[in-house]
């Protein structure tokens, strides 16, 4: 027999089970889902929570009013943080109106990341207010290596895709699914840049990930 | 530090307590957790019910493990990943040699995996010619000192940072040797740069698992540094390392779960990064591993499951209980010898190394019940502790003093008049030895027990006559 099946007999030997006992019943506890309260309000509510979980998870956090305005934003939140305005951006068409010619000064390219590469913007599938976090996913038009190998990490949420909680979030990739989007290899959450507590349980910010997350909300 | 075995967990205690660096280290372990874990508690209303609904998650699928591992596998191979099925540590190590052959690799990564200190895969592979780099802070700093972790979540807790600092001017030769390193701010930055290279040069990267759901054939790894992700994106192969029991049905159940291990483990409400990976890169993708392979071990994971120690396989090594722990927190993780200290370690070390390798664990308990409190998946320890005890007692593995006592106790127990009589005598004794002080200072046949601290006296009688006086029975 193979491990695979010396393993598998070993299982149902132990638990009761045969071959064709088929798949289990569903059990009880999925019919309900519990949610924590702090990932339900009206969406001004979430929007307010997100930041603030978000700020408490040592991101930043900033807000602009449109889509057009973004590119002029990160110019100047590169320039008065001292930081290279030089950028990655991620190969997502709902990006691209950003304005990004009209930004100052910066300079552009898109795709993956490279070793060296400072400063990375990219897309999220959502923004959640039970934690503060991001969820990303990687796909051709959002490379995975944009959110872990720059030293800055900024992401663009719009206002509009805050949602409560963890479940709502992947809710938004199972509906891609539906509609012929196939799971995407990774999806993440983010919240914060990378960390460590490894010495003497000191927090320490900015270990293998990103050492800054700035998130600019839209709308 | 010299790491004892499990069997001279005495030896190896009393040299623990003897360290005051490491007395230092757990003392602030211990202060933080009294603290840190009903703060971030208090914060979640939702707490107890979502403990509650992940003991039913893990019991559901542990009864039906048979199903969701087939589901869990037939999804992975869906998503173009390949699986191994391992019977135990050898098979699991050749497993993975074999892969990184076939990939013609060099340099391996790893995020940090309790299972592969399990089954003691970095000497096996750096042996076969591998460079191996660990990449968790914590676990890199072990592997240049040639030590073990000492706590699931914390690794290196029993460190002080001038250690580590002196640890990396021996290891990072290459850098100014009058570097400032006096902060652990200094020493992240300076692993981050040694470390990026490893990153970007590895061929494999290796990781555990949090969690395996059956519904998508994902891989869910939490870190806080990054590590993991980068561990399995970057390079051209990605090589996961779980044990059978990680598997769970749905999305929705990692999701619950998530929501207490974070919580139970640092404190914190999630880590920075929590990944559902999938798969090979795919169709399009710009990056990620063009291979992924999946390491299914048992592990003695089947032997506990068919049985009283079922309950354990719900572990989701969180190292609550290790934080929690009075014992741990007196002599630490490698006072126990074996991979996993503290009180999960005392349950599974003589599952996975035998009872009669590790009997001295699960004696190593006062039974405060800390350990059952501060379980996210409510694990029955000082239960399952005392069912070792058991074993042990029977198979004649405890001390031959041990066993002679507890035989007159049982003598005696059964024997009421025998008892009261005794007890009354043991009474007057110990009054007669406190003399007026109230308490003894040095007690024949216990000489261990009152050579730190003194025994109180009894102040009254027997209970049981107390009671017949004021009572007039």
């Amino acid at each position: 027999m193979t491990a695979r099946a010396e393993i598998l007999t070993r299982v149902r030997a132990a638990i009761g089970r045969t071959e064709t006992s088929g798949p289990p019943p569903a059990p009880e506890y999925a019919n309900t889902a519990i949610i924590p309260a702090r990932g339900r309000g009206t969406q001004a509510e979430l929007v307010e929570r997100f930041i603030d979980k978000a700020t408490e998870a040592a991101a930043t956090t900033e807000r602009v009013a449109n889509t057009g305005e973004i590119g002029n934003a990160i110019a100047r939140w590169l320039q008065t943080e001292g930081l290279p305005a030089s950028l990655v951006l991620a190969p997502d068409p709902a990006l691209e109106p950003g304005g990004w010619e009209t930004a100052d000064g910066l300079t552009i390219r898109r795709g993956a990341a490279c070793a060296g590469d400072a400063v990375s913007v990219t897309p999220v599938i959502a923004g959640i207010a039970e934690t503060g976090s991001i969820m990303v996913a990687s796909g051709p038009a959002t490379p995975y290596t944009l959110n872990f190998l720059p030293d800055i990490h900024i992401a663009i949420v719009p206002a509009g895709r805050i949602v409560g909680a963890y479940e709502d979030a992947w809710a938004i990739v199972r509906r891609n699914d539906e509609v012929g989007m196939a799971l995407p290899r990774t999806v993440t959450l983010i919240t914060g840049p990378s960390r460590s507590s490894d010495i003497e349980r000191t927090v320490t910010i900015g270990v293998h990930g990103p050492l800054r997350l700035h998130i600019v909300l839209v709308g | 530090m010299e790491q004892g075995t499990s069997l001279s967990f005495s030896a190896n205690a009393a040299r623990a307590q003897a360290d005051a660096d490491l007395q230092s280290a757990l003392d602030k372990l211990q202060r933080d957790t009294r603290t840190g874990r009903p703060a971030i508690i208090a914060r979640l209303p939702e707490f107890e019910a979502l403990r509650d609904r992940a003991v039913a998650i893990k019991d559901h699928t542990l009864e039906n493990l048979d199903h969701y591992l087939e589901k869990f596998e037939a999804n992975v191979i869906d998503a173009g990943g390949h699986t191994h099925w391992c019977e135990d540590a050898a098979a699991a190590r050749e497993t993975v040699l074999e892969i990184c052959r076939a990939a013609d690799a060099k340099i391996v990564g790893k995020g940090k995996s309790m299972v592969s200190e399990e089954i003691a895969l970095n000497d096996f592979l750096i042996a076969n010619g591998l460079e191996v780099v660990e990449t968790d802070l914590g676990e890199y700093i072990l592997q240049l000192r040639e030590e073990t972790p000492s706590h699931i979540v914390m690794p290196a807790i029993h460190l002080k940072k001038e250690q580590i600092a002196e640890t990396f001017r021996d290891h990072h030769t290459m850098l100014a040797p009058d570097r400032p390193l006096n902060e652990p701010r200094e020493m992240t930055k300076e692993a981050r740069v040694r470390l990026r290279e490893k990153f970007l040069a590895a061929d494999v990267g290796i990781t555990g698992a949090n969690m395996l759901i059956a519904e998508t054939g994902s891989v869910v790894v939490v870190t806080n540094e990054g590590n993991g992700d980068l561990t399995q994106t970057l390079p051209r192969i990605h090589i996961v390392i779980a044990t059978i029991e990680k598997v769970v049905p749905r999305i929705d159940d990692a999701l619950s779960i998530l929501r207490i291990l974070a919580r139970s483990a640092t404190g914190q409400e999630i880590t920075s990064y929590t990944t559902f990976a999938t798969g090979p890169r795919r169709t399009g993708d710009p990056d990620g591993p063009e291979e992924f392979h999946l390491v299914l071990l048992d592990n003695g994971r089947t032997k506990l499951l068919d049985g009283a120690f079922r309950d354990v396989l719900r572990c989701i090594r969180c190292g609550a209980c290790q934080s929690a722990c009075p014992v741990y927190g007196a002599v630490g993780g490698h006072a126990y010898g074996g991979v996993y200290g503290g009180p999960i370690g005392a349950v599974l070390t003589p599952a996975l190394d035998g009872i009669e390798n590790a009997w001295t664990l699960p004696e190593a308990s006062s039974f405060c019940g800390s350990c059952e409190d501060v379980c996210p998946m409510r694990i029955p320890l000082p239960g399952l502790m005392r069912l070792w005890r058991e074993i042990a007692h029977a198979g004649k593995l405890n001390k031959a003093r041990a066993r002679r006592g507890l035989a007159i106790w049982a003598f005696a127990a059964r024997r009421p008049w025998l008892y009261r009589t005794g007890a009354r005598i043991a009474i007057r004794v110990l009054h007669t030895l406190a003399r007026r002080r109230g308490h003894i200072r040095s007690m024949p046949l216990a000489g261990g027990w009152t050579a730190a601290r003194d025994l109180p006296a009894p102040e009254g009688g027997r209970f049981i006559d107390q009671w017949h006086r004021k009572h007039g029975a």
